[in-house]
């Protein structure tokens, strides 16, 4: 288990060299989301199980679309065919494509031996985290749930005033 | 089953929040930063983590899921923000954008 964590540990470190390091923002979070699903199967082995599937739904689930979605919408040129056949090169996926192989490799080995019941670290089940959650966090919950709340409206906000701005220009030009 | 040292999962957290302070210092392309953030919000949990897993208590997984929803409404602001930035100046450079006046 410990050699487990040390190569999702260099894995994860590894992925966001590389991801700090690119130019392209696409290949830079491709290599962001495997650094983020080793740092998931370090949770695993930590015992911490809840958070190790949270990791993986949200941050590398929806976060990430969010940023491939903006990606997308300022990335436009014409340089995007060019960059697309450059992106397809298997050069540019195979390393990132050989470490999620060893991540793969990884899960099997953890799924396999914690049948054992034979992990390191004591397990934090998801039902004392929701019992913290709903009992003495319970304020920060609300808090939190307030905090996404006025992170909806300033998005909203935002993409308005966008919006806002191109009907002006638009009677600009008819005017 | 040996017991992984709570100062190397520590340590893990240390490398990579400080990788991601250097993509916020280094990059100049704002998607980069936004990027940068995100990975040192991601090392902050997983020192969280350690520390919670190796005290055997829920608290610390109770932080990382408010780090996620801090995470989650800094990326919605930030890309909203970066969506503005392109239509008014066409780049992600940040050595343009911070010259917007108002």
């Amino acid at each position: 288990m410990t050699a487990v964590f040390y190569i999702s540990a260099f894995i994860a470190v590894l992925a966001t060299l590389v991801a700090i390091t690119r130019m392209n923002p696409v290949h830079a979070l491709l290599y962001f989301i495997l650094s983020l699903l080793a740092v998931g199967v370090i949770f695993f082995i930590l015992g911490a199980h809840f958070v190790a599937a949270l990791i993986i739904i949200i941050n590398a689930g929806a976060v990430m679309v969010l940023f491939v979605f903006v990606i997308m919408m300022v990335n436009q040129g014409k340089h995007t065919m060019e960059q697309e056949r450059q992106w397809t090169d298997p050069k540019l996926w195979l390393t990132s494509g050989l470490l999620a192989v060893v991540l793969l490799i990884e899960v099997v080995y953890v799924l396999v031996h914690t049948n054992q019941g034979s992990a390191g670290s004591t397990i934090v089940s998801p039902k004392q985290v929701g019992m913290a959650l709903f009992g003495p966090y319970l304020l920060a919950v609300e808090l939190i749930s307030m905090l996404l709340l006025v992170g909806l409206l300033g998005a909203h906000h935002l993409a308005r005033e966008s919006h806002v701005v191109k009907i002006k220009t638009q009677e600009d030009k008819n005017g | 089953m040996a017991e992984i040292n709570m100062m190397t999962g520590l340590i893990v957290a240390g490398i990579l929040f400080g990788l991601g302070l250097v993509g916020v210092l280094v990059r100049r392309n704002i998607i980069f930063i936004i990027l940068s953030i995100e990975i040192m919000l991601n090392a902050c949990g997983l020192a969280f983590i350690v520390v919670g897993s190796a005290l055997g208590q829920p608290d610390g997984q109770v932080m990382y899921f408010f780090i996620l929803a801090v995470a989650a409404a800094e990326m919605a602001l930030g890309l909203g923000l970066i969506l503005n930035f392109f239509h008014k100046y066409k780049t992600l450079d940040t050595n343009v954008l911070n010259q917007m006046r108002g």
